[in-house]
């Protein structure tokens, strides 16, 4: 009797601690991860002058919506046409993206011999060169796309291209090749084999591909800093740099705007977060 | 031969296209004009004189010096950091899936937006982390305001960014050892330390191999962090590669701008390939 209430007893103990160590392991991560945001969210909701001191008190007084009106409204509404700038820029690059690297991904990862593993390697390249600046402006001029939807969509497409095809060839070549052996017999070409039968199979990888895209374009401020310029090119990113220098003291403002364009990517981080996570580790190992 | 003509180079084009227009030409191209004065329509052959210009400036000089020491600090405590993380997150943890969504978030905030908010936290006096570490008598740093802290201080926050990648990777990693291994080993009648030393450690190779070059590669190209923390302030103290490369495509200097690039270029080649080389070769060793 008293062997099993002594052997209760541990246990306890054992789970007290455990809990201890649960909630010293979720402060501390909270602590230094949460804060930054908590700082965020708490001043973007104050006044001006309450927002000044800078410090992660409560709010005295709420002026979330006011804020939210205001940032909305600066400059001619630049942050509306900044939305609509950098959805446009997202969703046509995505749609670019998925074609083409998936296109590619299938002959890269199929066929054989000398000259594709050149040209597998070639866009491999993409995953460290940084790229150049000033000549990829150069030759937009040369094309009259330098400052277009059309200039910035095909760089960022670019940029992106060699880490979507990691992503496609990895699945790809999960894809049991008796299929295509089988749609070949049957008649079937290149192009149709690949749209008809494989595109559709794609679909898992389709949507990591889509994620980490849009999380990335959505959340890029060098490539339209350098290549999409001008007030009415504002993209998100740059909304909050062109505000820093607007509202030098409008703290509050600035926080709202913060997490305004933050929303869009925490959406996705709610819902896909595992997709999120796999897909970046599965890329990155490989790559 | 006759299935190789089903999988038809026509499918590649449209890739090949993109990629070749707007990546590989340019970056090509990008050595020619780094022996030129530049202004986008006309150019006039200089020799080495932008290069010599990057390595006599001293403003230019420290870009060199810091992308260096960024990329390896940030590197260093990334793999450090995330290996710690990963061990707590692959335990019995129950509050384990909170903890990691919570690491990782950062990952998937604008980078301008993470700076803007730290440059704010470490403010010199109205700031949360000098209030704070006020609160026990620690008198705080001016973090980005003094020249000799303020690369550090943005290395710091590019950690804290980007420690949730590698976290996950090396969760990932750590979830593939089979648990015979550790099962053994407790048999044996060796202890956590141990088991961490001889077996996770070993047998997470692949993945602090990938951890380290994308976390260099990421390092030697970063612009935006210093641009929305310091603007490569103050004076030129916490300048990078990139970050010159920036100012110096505003102020007009095409050429010199794009020699930034090909010293980049060199040194992503010169520092990271051989690494590549180094731990795959480590990794066939195993």
């Amino acid at each position: 009797m008293s062997q099993q209430t002594e052997a209760k007893k541990a246990k306890q103990k054992k789970s007290l601690t455990r809990i201890i160590v649960e909630v010293i392991a979720v402060l501390s991560c909270a602590v230094f991860f949460l804060v930054p945001f908590y700082f965020i969210i708490v001043n973007s909701m104050k006044t001006s002058a309450e927002a000044s001191q800078l410090s992660i008190a409560w709010p005295n007084e709420f002026r979330i919506l006011e804020n939210i009106q205001e940032v909305l409204a600066a400059r001619d509404n630049m942050l509306l046409l900044a939305f609509f700038n950098s959805t446009v820029i997202t969703v046509s690059s995505i749609l670019i993206l998925l074609v083409v690297c998936s296109m590619a991904a299938f002959v890269l990862h199929r066929r054989k011999g000398k000259a594709i593993s050149v040209i597998g390697t070639t866009f491999l390249a993409g995953l460290m060169i940084p790229p150049a600046v000033v000549p990829t402006i150069w030759v937009l001029e040369q094309f009259h796309i330098f400052k277009t939807f059309p200039g910035i969509i095909l760089v960022m497409v670019a940029i992106s291209i060699p880490f979507s095809i990691v992503l496609y060839t990895g699945f790809i070549a999960t894809i049991p090749k008796s299929i295509d052996e089988a749609a070949i017999i049957d008649g079937c070409g290149g192009f149709r084999l690949f749209f008809s039968i494989i595109f559709p199979m794609l679909k898992p990888i389709h949507s990591t591909v889509i994620i980490l895209n849009a999380v990335q374009i959505f959340n890029d401020f060098v490539h339209p800093l350098y290549f999409f310029p001008g007030s009415d090119n504002a993209t998100v990113q740059l909304t909050l740099y062109n505000f820093m220098s607007m509202y030098n003291t409008d703290w509050n403002l600035l926080f709202t705007n913060v997490l305004l364009i933050t929303i869009p990517p925490f959406i996705l981080f709610l819902i896909f977060s595992e997709k999120i996570v796999a897909g970046m580790t599965a890329g990155s190992v490989k790559g | 031969m006759k299935v190789n003509k089903v999988y038809s180079y026509a499918l590649l084009i449209p890739a090949g296209l993109i990629y070749g227009l707007l990546f590989l030409y340019p970056t090509i191209m990008s050595f020619f004009f780094s022996f030129t004065r530049w202004t986008l329509t006309d150019w006039e052959w200089i020799g080495f004189e932008n290069f010599i210009m990057f390595f006599e400036e001293s403003s230019l000089m420290i870009g060199f010096k810091n992308t260096f020491i960024f990329a390896f600090l940030t590197a260093g405590l990334k793999v450090v950091l995330g290996l710690i993380l990963a061990v707590i997150l692959t335990s019995q943890l129950k509050t384990k899936r909170f903890i990691r969504s919570t690491v990782f978030f950062p990952v998937l905030v604008s980078t301008i937006a993470v700076g803007i908010a730290f440059s704010v936290l470490m403010h010199p006096s109205e700031g949360l982390i000098n209030q704070t570490l006020g609160l026990f008598g620690i008198n705080g740093p001016n973090w980005l305001g003094n020249p000799s802290l303020a690369i550090y201080s943005v290395a710091f926050v590019d950690v804290w960014k980007g420690v949730g990648i590698a976290t996950v990777i090396f969760i990932a990693g750590m979830m593939s050892i089979p648990k015979d291994y550790y099962e053994a080993h407790q048999i044996d009648g060796g202890n956590k330390l141990n088991a961490f030393w001889y077996i996770t450690l070993p047998l997470s190779r692949p993945a602090i191999n990938a951890v380290i070059i994308l976390a260099l590669i990421g390092g030697l190209r970063t612009f935006d962090l210093v641009w929305a923390m310091t603007g490569g302030g103050p004076g030129f103290s916490s300048d990078l590669i990139a970050s010159i490369i920036y100012k110096q495509y505003q102020a007009g200097f095409y050429g010199l701008s794009t020699a930034g690039n090909v010293i980049l270029f060199i040194m992503v080649a010169v520092i990271v390939f051989p690494i590549f080389k180094f731990l795959n070769r480590r990794e066939v060793d195993l």
